[in-house]
């Protein structure tokens, strides 16, 4: 599969619900229709929250995944403003 | 601007709301709201604007805090008695915000100094407690061309309209003038159940705070009565008036006037 280059990428390990979540947001507002965000985490419920969230306000979810034995990285194209 | 990390903790039940987001936050950030009163509905609508992050906060009142007021004018409190109410509020919102800068304007509104003032804001309140300022307001708002949200309170009774000059009705076109003294309730009829004051004012805030953002539906052309007693809401329309004599094309009020407040001076 092809890899994706995300145009931006946020670390935001040791943050909890909701401010993983409102990182991620102030994040993708600032970036343009059509470019990718990254996100590296470690909350475990952000890696299900995030997504759902992302999907809510109608970005698109291209990739979650466990990258290790604490953290995950996160794929979202924006797709409005 | 950039957020700092108290803010983002500050507002993030804001920034979560798809219709706010951070970019809805700088505009509530960057706002600048007049209201016009430090009383019953001045008082909850400026601890909410605060609490929300408005930058800039004008609040004009020209009283004094009495016991009587603080059954319902809940920024105030008891060992502020005898405090300019304006300058009472204005140590309730920053305190509870520094993000926010309140201008204490301890005046009572005229004709002459009134554009002058609401020319530096982008939206008026209007929680005044007597015809006079309530009809001053509206006509100087018309003829600014500011939004106004309009607040009133009596018994178990309140209302709010939200009036958009250019584009929805003025308070002269629902009421053309002020009633006759006679028709206003008098001191010992004059009551309210203080959280009336809570629900209206809270109402107000959401208006002003939908106008900042540009979302949802204001009250434009619309009164929203609230009657506490029967816990019921009604919302009536109110078709702009094409003869308003303040809002028509062809008004025959153009300039100020400062209606003799000749009313029994009860106080909201």
């Amino acid at each position: 599969m092809e890899e994706i280059k995300p145009d931006k990428s946020i670390n935001i390990k040791g943050l909890i619900c909701p401010y993983t979540f409102v990182k991620s947001k102030l994040a993708i507002e600032e970036m343009e229709v059509g470019q990718v965000l990254e996100i590296i985490l470690d909350y475990p419920e952000a890696s299900r929250s995030i997504p759902k969230s992302m999907e809510d306000h109608g970005h698109k979810v291209l990739k979650v995944e466990k990258i290790n034995d604490t953290d995950w990285v996160i794929l979202v194209r924006k797709e409005r403003e | 601007m950039e957020f700092t990390d108290e803010q983002i903790h500050r507002y993030s039940r804001h920034i979560i709301l798809p219709e706010v987001g951070g970019k809805g936050q700088k505009k509530i950030l960057q706002a600048r709201v007049l209201i016009v009163g430090a009383g019953g509905l001045g008082c909850p609508v400026g601890y909410y604007l605060a609490a929300a992050g408005v930058g800039t906060i004008g609040i004009v009142d020209n009283d004094t805090i009495e016991l009587s007021n603080l059954q319902r004018q809940i920024a105030h409190n008891t060992e502020r008695l005898g405090m300019p109410k304006a300058d009472s509020a204005k140590m309730t919102f920053e305190a509870l915000n520094p993000d926010v800068t309140v201008h204490a304007i301890k005046e009572r509104l005229n004709k002459d100094m009134i554009m002058d003032l609401i020319k530096d804001y982008d939206i008026v309140v209007d929680g005044s407690d007597n015809f006079p300022t309530r009809y001053l307001v509206n006509d100087a708002c018309v003829m600014a061309g500011k939004p106004l949200v309009s607040g009133a309170i009596l018994r178990f009774e309140g209302q709010v309209t939200t009036i958009i000059p250019g584009e929805g009705h003025c308070y002269r076109c629902l009421f053309e003038e002020p009633p006759p003294p006679g028709l206003v309730p008098s001191c010992q009829e004059a009551g309210v159940l203080g959280a009336l004051c809570g629900v209206i004012g809270s109402l107000q805030a959401m208006e002003v705070l939908k106008l900042i953002l540009g979302k949802g539906q204001p009250l434009k052309n619309q009164l929203l009565m609230y009657n506490a007693f029967e816990s019921s809401f009604r919302k009536v329309k109110v078709p702009r008036n094409p003869d308003c004599p303040v809002c028509s094309d062809n008004p025959r009020i153009t300039e100020l006037q400062d209606y003799e407040a000749e009313y029994c001076q009860m106080r909201f």
